[in-house]
């Protein structure tokens, strides 16, 4: 199978190379809008900001090769930052538009409690997941973020609580993506990598 | 359900091989970082600390490899730092592996970096480093490895060090580093109440107490600790079990 990281100057490809490759999958990165055309599944990772995260996208011209990627059905996982960059805007760049594969916002979250949002959390699950298949109820997950989407409709399966209630999993189709870091968050974290590589291989 | 309290073991580097020492002073062998790494990421730490306490520009490839094998290890976040003085160097840790960075003297120097590396990485990639040691009835932060003393009250730096990026306050009390006499809670918890963002607790760690203390009224967020993880004089497992039983939310592991 051939899945590409989509490499746009930041983000953290490096471990999420790791964490595949520790799965036995082998991946490639992806800058090019030639080279996002022709894979079988998409992961977008990030860390930064979204302002940057867009207009690193735009620069390379990869924007409209993924929203296209995603109409034909290429299995897209989006980590941390590449959660929030489907969304239409962000709080954290009022001027930059998101990928808009759902039409809500990204927010920045209340400061009731420390901010960032850093460490390990855990999940309340709302509605039937494909990537926390065979993950105990009760897992913690590596978060590093300041930044939230607060609904995402039907899409939020998952949803964590630090200052507000926010979607730390959302599933539509074939796309997928997780507000916490899943090549940091230990061995339930390689249990989610591997859940979307076999929706992306067609065997869930 | 709420945000676990972190564990983090520290290794000390001399950007190659492990090292360990009393009070910043008397510095002696203590392993292969990258082997340690191994061991913490199964044994269930939360989160890793590697640190050029050499930081000699000299040095920083060794230490920049060093983050390369350390990070290869991983399955959990890596920090790294050590004489980080501009943005460049930042980016070099980063893309060395590590997730965050630490930064120190430099800050204190020219607080504006923390600003230029939080537009750069993220506020949640800028940990603040700070060394402090009482001074009355107040800290004072010091530099450059805890060698040079700087007047600065360390409260009141963290807290502008915060309003200049900085996502995270690792605070060390160098009354306490290497002692095994306890956490200083009450410096750690003057950091936490002066700070919105998450504070790490360093120096002194012995018994799981000494744990529970810092978490209940040092107020810490995360603690870290190095020889008695690497001395194996206290297992990660028990360390969270204990802390578990008594209350504190934490990630039980394996």
């Amino acid at each position: 199978m051939n899945i590409a990281l989509v490499e746009y100057g930041a983000g953290n490809l490096p471990s999420v190379e790791r964490a595949l490759s520790r799965l036995g999958v082998e991946s490639r990165r992806a800058s090019t809008p030639e080279a996002l055309a022709g894979c079988d599944a998409l992961i977008l990772p990030g860390v930064g900001h979204f302002g940057a995260l867009m207009r690193s996208l735009g620069e390379r011209s990869l924007v409209k090769p993924l929203r296209e990627a995603v109409s034909r059905g290429t299995p897209l996982l989006g980590i941390c930052l590449g959660l929030q960059a489907m969304f239409a805007t962000s709080d954290e760049a009022p001027g930059d538009a998101g990928l808009a594969l759902f039409p809500q916002k990204v927010s920045a979250l209340p400061p009731t409690d420390r901010l960032p949002h850093m460490g390990w959390n855990q999940l309340r699950r709302t509605r039937p997941s494909k990537l926390l298949e065979g993950v105990p109820q009760d897992a913690y997950f590596y978060f590093a973020h300041s930044y939230a989407a607060l609904d995402a409709g039907e899409a939020g399966v998952a949803f964590c609580d630090h200052c507000a209630s926010f979607v730390a999993v959302l599933e539509q189709g074939n796309i997928f993506a997780t507000q916490f870091h899943p090549e940091k968050s230990g061995p339930v974290g390689a249990q989610i990598l591997s859940n979307f590589v076999r929706q992306a291989d067609g065997k869930g | 359900m709420s945000l676990a309290h972190r564990i983090i073991p520290c290794l000390d580097t001399d950007g190659e091989r492990v090292v360990k020492g009393v009070n910043f002073v008397n510095l002696r062998d203590a392993g292969d970082p990258a082997a340690l790494a191994a061991r913490y990421n199964i044994e269930g730490a939360d989160e890793l600390v590697v640190l050029d306490i050499a930081a000699s520009r000299d040095h920083r490839p060794t230490f920049l490899e060093t983050i390369r094998r350390v990070a290869a290890e991983l399955a959990i976040p890596l920090t790294a730092g050590g004489g980080v003085a501009n943005v460049d160097e930042g980016r070099a840790i980063l893309r060395a592996g590590a997730d965050k960075l630490t930064v120190n003297t430099a800050a204190i120097r020219n607080p504006p970096l923390l600003s230029a590396l939080a537009a750069e990485f993220g506020s949640q990639a800028v940990v603040l480093a700070i060394d402090a040691k009482r001074a009355g009835d107040r800290w004072e932060a010091f530099v450059r490895g805890g060698s040079v003393p700087t007047g600065i009250d360390a409260v009141a730096w963290a807290r502008q060090g915060v309003d200049c990026g900085a996502g995270e306050i690792l605070i060390t009390s160098m009354d306490k580093d290497g002692t095994r006499s306890g956490f200083d809670c009450p410096l750690t918890a003057a950091i936490s109440r002066a700070v919105s963002v998450p504070v790490i607790a360093s120096g002194g760690a012995d018994t799981p107490e000494t744990f529970l203390e810092v978490f209940r009224e040092g107020r810490a967020d995360a603690a870290l600790a190095a020889s008695i993880f690497h001395d194996s004089i206290q297992g990660l497992g028990a360390l969270k079990r204990y802390l578990g039983e008594n209350g504190i939310s934490v990630r039980q592991t394996g």
